[in-house]
């Protein structure tokens, strides 16, 4: 077991060497120039633009800004110590090579996604700030996910051919159908802005006291975590339909059946214990199905989370943000597969781990 | 049991009265025979055409109506849909409300309303569809193109190809596809073209996996072998033998993917990054429609973007559960094992 997790822990890494090859290219390659953006003021002179998009080393061939971004080493031509040179980046210039070494201590091989154009934070402050929304928001969306889409699954499966299931499975196409935007959009109308029921977006009500507030926070939770949950009930009702059904034409079930076992303990007691196996290789797909819904969700109802971190930084062209977001959102997903692949060899002895 | 010789009469009569013979019955007249008998997917399909078409004649649906899609009349914002008073109009219940809107819009019936700058929405949306189903048709063409190949030549050649072509695919989908096309979007600001050509090159991931895993099943099968004994090339075993066996794979996935890239191009110009205005597309025009989720009548207090929030969003989830309901369909049609259950 231990060995199975070690060997895919290191497959992850050619995985991630390659995903920061892609999400380096895109966002190099794209036009536009965060210190334009930024720097916007007509009062700015053009000369002050290069200096700044010197320092960032924005004018550098991209194969160099890639290594500075992997090692926190920086590459120039000529003895340009003194123009580089600052309180947390050391440079030494190397002779024969004509070459200026600058080492700002960072790179994302030493833990350090780099420091945000936008804000001058640390990336990762801004994650680590921003992840606990993404999170609250993720955990809860699954959880519905999975607590109203496997009794769903299981009992349109127990009803086959029933009323019940064509509803269930008309609504998992549906949930799957509906733009998560426009059902977010529909349900701040109606309970937000119609009923007054619920608040209409945000993460808590904005007070002087700051206090912590349980019933305020749940109830700007329960809008978002819905919508972000709604294909995953789709996903899991879906599966456990068909797992079930699959459960329920095997030997041992009718063995069960032909030696009187109740209709009812066969279904809950005999078959779900199996039909719920599979479901853990579910989980890796719901967990990036949350990821990716993330975005739009936390747009619409203005949670201030991972994805709308994201969201604003590819705006702004704040390069190292969007990067920072990208390898961490990669790492979450190849976690959350690995995980699933886990749990799927600990509830079934017949899957090896190997 | 007699056997039926080759003279007997009975045998004569068939073949004298084409009334009497039975067409002979191949893989794909038989899937198109249970989907004819398939209603929702029946259903879905005549929804979906009724849509293509509209789009398509959206320019002469425009004259006809006598409204351009980027036409504003300021003095007639948030005219509610004209379609209901004049329903009531004709039915006698309600003789005022009608006429004075059309007086109002200048004779124009606004079927479904008007947005925030007096902008037909009725209109807007045929030209929005002819967008919106554009992209999403060339760019699923895209990746059925780009998925298809990838995934047959991975499977069909195995070992480091294959090796290289999973690793390469198996990177992309690490990083969730949502924020890779926000993250290009955002940054190069596409032309409806670009648009197409992010969504098929970024999409084409999920089609190939499935090509390449029955790509592996056919490849193991003796008409192959066959095939090759008889000195057949690889490109001839892959265009001939390995594709069309595919090919049921292949389209199933083509609906659903269309269905996707639907979602995924409205989603973006819901985010104000997809084709960029003034031109419709059925996420942009929510986008604008979202601002006014607040705007009440002072007198009666309706909302007054109702219509602006409802009709796009409907549209796009009509849209795309057809494309769903339509590849669930046809899986089962082209599905031979399903039809032994039958």
């Amino acid at each position: 077991m231990a060995r199975y997790v070690i060997r895919r822990l290191l497959q992850a890494v050619p995985t991630l060497v390659g995903v920061s090859v892609i999400a380096f290219a895109l966002v190099y390659n794209s036009p536009g120039d965060p210190i334009l953006i930024r720097t916007f003021d007509p009062n700015i002179t053009q000369e002050t633009r290069e200096t700044l998009r010197r320092q960032l080393g924005l004018d550098q061939h991209w194969a160099l800004q890639y290594v500075s971004w992997l090692t926190g080493v920086t590459l120039r031509g000529g003895a340009v110590v003194a123009e580089f040179e600052r309180s947390d980046t050391s440079c030494s210039f190397v002779a024969w090579l004509n070459t200026t070494f600058c080492d700002n201590g960072g790179g994302i091989l030493r833990g350090n996604l780099g420091t945000s154009i936008a804000t001058n934070q640390p990336v990762w402050d801004r994650i680590v700030e921003r992840m606990p929304a993404t999170l609250q928001l993720g955990v809860a969306a699954l959880l519905v996910s999975l607590l109203a889409g496997v009794p769903l699954g299981v009992l349109s499966a127990v009803r086959q051919r029933s009323l019940f299931d064509g509803s269930v499975r008309v609504l998992a196409v549906v949930g799957n159908a509906l733009p998560s935007f426009w059902l977010g959009l529909m349900l701040i109308l109606f309970f937000g802005v119609v009923l007054g029921w619920l608040p209409t977006g945000g993460m808590r009500t904005v007070s002087l006291t700051n206090e912590f507030d349980p019933v305020d926070r749940a109830r700007h939770l329960v809008l978002p975590a819905f919508v972000l949950a709604v294909s995953g009930v789709a996903l899991f009702s879906r599966f456990m339909r068909t797992e079930t059904l699959e459960v329920i034409r095997t030997d041992y079930i009718r063995m069960a059946r032909a030696k009187g076992v109740a209709a009812r303990r066969v279904w809950f007691v005999h078959a779900l214990g199996n039909a719920l196996i599979p479901l853990m290789t579910a989980l890796g797909p719901a967990i990036f199905g949350v990821l990716s819904g993330a975005v739009i969700v936390e747009t619409i109802f203005s949670w201030p989370g991972m994805g709308r971190m994201t969201f604003s930084a590819a705006i702004q062209r704040d390069y190292p943000t969007v990067l920072g977001a990208v390898m961490f959102f990669s790492l979450l997903t190849i976690m959350g597969n690995l995980l699933s692949d886990i749990l799927y060899g600990v509830v079934d002895p017949r899957v090896r781990l190997s | 049991m007699t056997i039926a010789q080759a003279d007997s009469p009975a045998l004569t009569t068939l073949a004298a009265d084409p009334q009497l013979q039975r067409k002979p019955r191949t893989y794909w007249s038989m899937a198109l025979h249970s989907l004819r008998r398939d209603l929702v997917t029946m259903i879905a399909i005549a929804f979906l055409a009724v849509m293509t078409v509209l789009s398509l004649l959206a320019p002469a649906i425009a004259n006809g109506i006598g409204v351009g899609p980027n036409d504003t009349n300021p003095d007639n914002a948030f005219q509610q849909p004209y379609l209901g008073p004049y329903v009531q109009w004709r039915t006698g219940q309600d003789p005022t409300t009608a006429p004075l809107m059309l007086g109002k819009s200048g004779g124009v019936p606004h079927w479904l309303g008007t947005d925030q700058l007096g902008r037909d929405q009725f209109v807007r949306l045929l030209y929005g569809g002819r967008v919106s189903l554009g992209i999403a048709l060339a760019a699923a063409a895209l990746t059925l193109i780009l998925g298809v190949t990838v995934g047959t030549v991975a499977g069909f050649f195995g070992g480091v190809v294959d090796d290289l072509i999973m690793w390469f695919i198996n990177t992309s989908v690490s990083i969730p596809g949502i924020y890779l096309l926000i993250i290009v979007t955002a940054m190069f600001k596409p032309n409806p073209i670009t648009l197409t050509l992010f969504l098929g090159l970024l999409g084409w991931f999920g089609t190939a996996r499935l090509i390449r895993g029955n790509v592996f099943k056919v490849r193991a099968l003796d008409f192959v072998l066959a095939a090759r004994s008889v000195g057949s090339r690889n490109a001839r075993i892959m265009f001939q033998h390995v594709i069309p066996n595919s090919l049921p794979i292949i389209i199933v996935n083509a609906a659903i993917d269309i269905g996707s890239l639907i979602l995924a191009e409205s989603a973006l110009s819901f985010l104000g990054l997809g084709v960029q205005p003034p031109t419709a597309t059925w996420g942009s025009m929510l986008n604008r429609a979202r601002n006014l989720i607040f705007l009440r009548d002072p007198e009666t207090g309706a909302n007054l973007a109702l219509h602006l929030l409802s009709v796009p969003g409907l549209l796009i989830t009509a849209t795309v559960l057809s494309l769903y309901l339509i590849g669930d369909g046809l899986r089962d049609a082209l599905d031979p094992m399903m039809k032994n259950i039958r």
